[in-house]
């Protein structure tokens, strides 16, 4: 059974600070996918929403607020939450309803405002609540980044030179994407001179937390024909929660599991391989990769994680030069976060319009040559695994 | 000598003993253990446990990793003024086979911490709340003077 869904259409509005109301910018981003598509606002049959827990009741009804503000018009509804990955939970709901038969086309939608600084927890006094409690001792979600970046460094050699050549790179990458907040072709020096956030991680290191939008358009394969289309097609998505005893030191989380009486797995390695073994392809068939650089460290990790190279290699395939446009295996295209900086709900999107963009071979300067497949990877905080292939 | 009243600032998370311990939960099916203690049903999938014995956690371990805070963190937490940037380590347990987190004793800088040193598990404030100091536990590298 094919299980592959087309994709008519992206869009987006650009990340930014702007300071708007969120359904602005998904609204936005909708009309542009929709419009990229050819269809008809009216002719969508299921709208599916990223929900942001930023916005009040409105964000937490995603998909019901984007359906009223691009108008009612009796389309079935969903909304979906998974943190940073919930974009990719409301386009695997927005598949299931295509495969199943409920719909020919759906309207996949995202958008946040973000307030400034740290992502910070629901207030109150919660003891019970994980995320309260680690922001109560401190730990912010670049203490997680930072364990993992010092980690590397240690075990594998990894140097702050080699996180600010990730960073380097990716807002080489960026420079000319026009939906990017950060279009600064940033210098290590520049890099190296921002202020410390969490050793060894500085402030250029880490992304910041932007307003944005992003909108993905789907139909059944039988529909895009139909209208003679030749579309890329999503191959898979991955929405997998870890294995026991997971191995993650994860946000939000204050000790890991123990795995005194089962054995160890890594989540992050899991979530690729679901993913590639839904698409029937590796990661030799990749031609590039958009992955979740919430710090330049991070993306080093994603390389092994992908399988674009053996544990402890990331260095080396960095160093080789391989993972920038032009090179074997680019990755993060777009620019990455690192350009975009965070918008919650919108950021998993973003990487499917990217990978879309490259596979039309619409993707300007920093088109790479002759794209065919690609794949995301993100991760939501509570153990949400994310990743979507996308082929042509 | 305070006279400040030292109390939890998270409450049955560990004990207030000298030397003090992390409280955890022993599933007693499968002997998984858990922190924050848990008391309800064992998320070891391979076992449907639902019994459970408190156990003190090992009061020492290995950094797995470490770094700081730079910034000041967003509430909950409660800052001092001026705020001063303190380390964080993600600490291996070996009996449990676990990795907790905690902040680093006060005074104990990060070009002080290596991966794979020995510490140990020690109370201080966290912040004070008029005369009542709120105790947390954090990691302190062994032999390091108290």
């Amino acid at each position: 059974m094919n299980r592959e869904v087309a994709v008519l259409g992206v869009g987006m509005h650009p990340w930014g600070k702007w300071g708007r109301n969120f359904v602005e910018y998904g609204v936005h981003a909708a009309r542009a996918a929709l419009k990229d598509a050819g269809v008809a606002w009216g002719d969508v049959q299921f709208v599916s929403g990223a929900a942001t827990m930023r916005c009040g009741y409105p964000g937490y009804v995603a998909g019901a607020t984007f359906a009223q503000a691009l108008g009612w018009q009796g389309a079935q509804v969903n909304t979906s939450y998974a943190a940073c990955a919930s974009g990719s939970q409301a386009l695997a709901a927005a598949r299931a309803q295509i495969l199943a038969g409920g719909c020919d086309v759906a309207l996949v939608v995202g958008a946040d405002t973000t307030p400034k600084g740290f992502l910070a927890p629901m207030a109150g006094h919660r003891p019970e609540d994980p995320d309260w409690v680690r922001f109560y001792l401190g730990i912010t979600n670049p203490t997680y980044f930072a364990l993992y970046a010092r980690r590397r460094m240690d075990l594998h050699g990894a140097t702050v030179e080699d996180f600010t050549s990730v960073k380097v790179k990716n807002a080489a990458h960026g420079a000319t994407n026009p939906n990017a907040r950060y279009r600064k072709r940033f210098t290590r020096e520049e890099v190296l001179a921002s202020a410390m956030v969490a050793d060894p991680l500085r402030l250029l290191h880490v992304c910041a937390t932007s307003d944005g939008g992003a909108a993905v358009v789907l139909s059944s394969l039988e529909y895009a024909r139909r209208r003679g289309l030749k579309t890329p097609r999503i191959a898979a998505i991955s929405t997998v929660t870890p294995r026991f005893a997971s191995n993650e030191v994860e946000m939000p989380d204050i000790a890991t599991d123990s795995a005194a009486a089962a054995a160890r797995h890594s989540f992050r390695a899991s979530i690729a391989a679901r993913a590639y073994e839904e698409a029937g392809i590796g990661p030799r068939e990749l031609s590039l990769a958009e992955v979740y650089d919430l710090a330049a460290s991070l993306e080093l990790d994603w390389y092994e994680h992908l399988g674009l190279c053996e544990a402890g290699a990331a260095e080396a395939l960095l160093r080789s030069g391989a993972t920038r446009v032009g090179g074997r295996i680019p990755v993060n295209a777009s620019g990455g976060l690192a350009c975009f900086g965070e918008a919650v709900p919108a950021q998993a999107l973003a990487q499917v319009c990217e990978l879309v963009w490259q596979l039309r071979g619409q993707a300007g300067e920093r088109q790479v040559a002759g794209a065919r497949v690609g794949i995301t990877a993100n991760q939501g905080l509570f153990g949400h695994g994310s990743s979507v292939i996308v082929k042509v | 000598m305070s006279t400040a009243a030292r109390v939890a600032a998270l409450e049955g998370w560990y004990t207030l003993d000298d030397p003090p311990h992390l409280l955890g939960s022993r599933c007693r099916t499968c002997g998984t253990y858990f922190f924050p203690r848990l008391a309800t049903f064992c998320r070891n999938p391979g076992c449907e446990g639902t019994t459970f014995e408190e156990v003190k956690l090992s009061r020492t371990g290995r950094i797995w990793s470490y770094t700081n805070a730079c910034y000041q963190p967003p509430p909950p937490y409660v800052a001092s003024e001026p705020f001063v940037p303190f380390a964080i380590a993600a600490v291996e347990l070996e009996a449990e086979r676990m990795i907790v987190l905690g902040q680093v004793a006060s005074g104990v800088d990060v070009t002080q911490l290596k991966v794979g040193m020995a510490v140990e598990l020690v109370l201080e404030p966290l912040h004070a709340d008029g005369g009542t100091e709120r105790l947390i536990w954090k990691w302190k590298p062994e032999g390091a003077s108290r």
